[in-house]
């Protein structure tokens, strides 16, 4: 349903993504993997018709993305929300609803049940009534999830869910949203730089690295061959303990933290080591 | 004007005693009322997209425009309208390349500079730069009144369109990116929102009280409430009490409605939020 085919952005002069290739099928839960700074949020973006390829495009059900295509659903990072804002977790989940639509919301039966159903599928009913801006983060990212299902999108892009959570907290959230995929028959496409926690949901592994990317079964993605491949120099894949190790990858420090900074693109991520 | 005569016979008709007699009187209260309450409406976003300080420049800047207007000798509202949205369509594109704030203040100043020349050249310094920053309420004519409920009446129907869309972007901004919400739009809309709220404000209770009616009572409402309909609601009672208040305790004391009406609004936050605190307090000693 999502196809994405040899896809170039250029951002502020630098080549953020250099030729990206991948397709999702209904249903599938794959895992966007990739070291700090490779363009998966770029790449987010570009799905999301916020970005306009230099080259490539972006097909969903074979047409051609536009911005604002309810098949598709944002979890974007955590939102920062003052403790004081008037707004409870079902008016900010609504909001996912029909919050594009200009006037003021008029109270009907049926988008009452709506929202009642997304906030029930993320098992956020008893917060629903409190104020957004003194949840935990945890909490508001089910109500970010919420929002982003209450569209009833066919396609879930989901930035980074894992980052602030505890490990306890992050299987759990793989959890929930491995039953939405199913149960739905949802794609989902979930942005991670630590493949680890997502490893027994995952149908499908695209790692992007240099701006492009290698898709495909997790055992065939994450092997030191095509890794190496991918990055132009020689790294290792280990598989330690049910957990899989990139050793020599840009995460090991080979590239300065701060060559995301020299970019000076702000919240893109746009480097390539 | 019409309308003015119906309310005006309204008036004698509901209040035949006291205070309201006087015609003048009547129409501050009916003129604080509408801005008291538009006012709250437009302080709703700016409280909640923590745009104080620009909500607190354009006032000034549509004082600077009421000046302008003298010298060039159109109608004040002509000046305030066009600096007032020129100011806040200014400040919107142009924070989108820099710091919002410091946009802000420098599109402030620029504006000042300019009302401190048109008052030189419209011979006009004392009286009329007073009247522009503390308002004139008390003093109000016939005509003015149907002027202000006019530019309410507009300014409640835009913040009525854009109600949805500015909600979605100001506290879910990168959902609604994706989903759609044209934000650019927005908030040049907003800012002429706020522009319209000041075109309103600066005649009637001047560039300072109009800046506190703006910010005020929905702060303090945003305290105790959690629903938007509630902090709208609890924020215009907030609003109007202090208006009318003011307006009784300053026709008794002849001393100003603004010193009055800034005064009652800060009490007003100031108690609900040791209230608060109190509560607070007590939850934790349980």
């Amino acid at each position: 349903m999502l196809d994405v085919r040899d896809v170039h952005v250029h951002l502020a002069e630098r080549l953020v993504l250099a030729g990206v290739q991948f397709q999702i099928e209904a249903g599938e839960f794959v895992g966007l993997i990739g070291p700090n700074g490779a363009g998966k949020t770029t790449l987010l973006k570009t799905i999301l018709g916020l970005v306009t390829p230099d080259l490539g495009q972006v097909l969903v059900d074979n047409r051609p993305i536009r911005r604002g295509n309810p098949a598709i659903g944002y979890v974007p990072q955590k939102v920062h929300l003052d403790p004081d804002t008037p707004l409870r977790g079902r008016d900010f989940v609504a909001l996912g609803l029909d919050g594009v639509r200009w006037g003021v919301p008029l109270p009907r039966r049926s988008r009452r049940e709506r929202v009642e159903r997304a906030l029930g599928s993320v098992q956020a009913l008893t917060y629903a009534d409190a104020p957004v801006g003194r949840l935990s983060g945890g909490e508001l990212q089910r109500l970010q999830i919420a929002q982003a299902l209450v569209g009833e999108p066919r396609l879930l892009l989901v930035d980074e869910p894992l980052s602030n959570l505890d490990i306890r907290n992050a299987h759990e959230v793989v959890r929930l949203l491995h039953e939405l995929a199913r149960s739905r028959g949802m794609a989902i496409l979930l942005v991670a730089h630590d493949l680890n926690p997502l490893l027994s949901a995952l149908d499908k592994v695209v790692y992007l690295a240099r701006g492009r990317s290698m898709a495909g079964r997790t055992d065939e993605v994450m092997t030191s061959e095509s890794l190496s491949r991918l990055y132009g120099y020689p790294v290792e894949v280990m598989r330690t303990r049910g957990r899989i190790v990139v050793v020599g990858g840009p995460d090991m420090h080979l590239v300065p933290p701060e060559a995301a900074d020299h970019a000076g693109l702000g919240e893109w991520e746009a480097t390539t080591p | 004007m019409h309308m003015m005569g119906v309310l005006d016979t309204l008036h004698l008709w509901l209040l035949p005693s006291g205070l309201l007699t006087t015609l003048y009187m009547w129409h501050a209260y009916v003129c604080g009322t509408i801005v008291a309450l538009t006012a709250t409406l437009v302080g709703y976003f700016v409280v909640l997209r923590g745009v104080a300080f620009m909500a607190h420049s354009l006032p000034k800047i549509g004082f600077a425009g009421v000046a302008g207007a003298t010298v060039l000798q159109v109608p004040p509202l002509v000046g305030l309208l066009t600096f007032n949205l020129l100011g806040g369509l200014v400040m919107s594109t142009l924070s989108r390349r820099g710091r919002r704030d410091v946009v802000t203040a420098l599109t402030l100043v620029l504006a000042l500079g300019a009302g401190e020349l048109f008052l030189t050249l419209g011979q006009a310094y004392g009286e009329t730069a007073y009247a522009l920053l503390f308002g004139q309420i008390v003093g109000i004519s016939g005509p003015q009144v149907g002027q202000t409920l006019a530019v309410g009446l507009v300014t409640t129907g835009l913040w009525m369109i854009l109600y949805r869309p500015l909600l979605f972007v100001t506290v879910a901004r990168d959902q609604a990116l994706a989903r759609g919400v044209r934000e650019r739009l927005l908030d040049n809309l907003f800012a002429i929102l706020v522009g319209l709220v000041c075109v309103m404000t600066v005649p009637v209770v001047g560039a300072l009280l109009g800046f506190s009616l703006l910010i005020g009572p929905v702060a303090t409402a945003s305290l105790v409430t959690r629903r938007g309909v509630h902090t709208l609601l609890l924020a215009g009672a907030l609003g109007l009490a202090a208006i009318w208040l003011a307006l009784l305790l300053a026709y008794d004391s002849g001393w100003p409605v603004g010193f009055f009406a800034t005064t009652i609004i800060v009490l007003e936050y100031k108690v609900v939020y040791i209230g608060r605190w109190v509560k607070t307090r007590r939850a934790l000693a349980i």
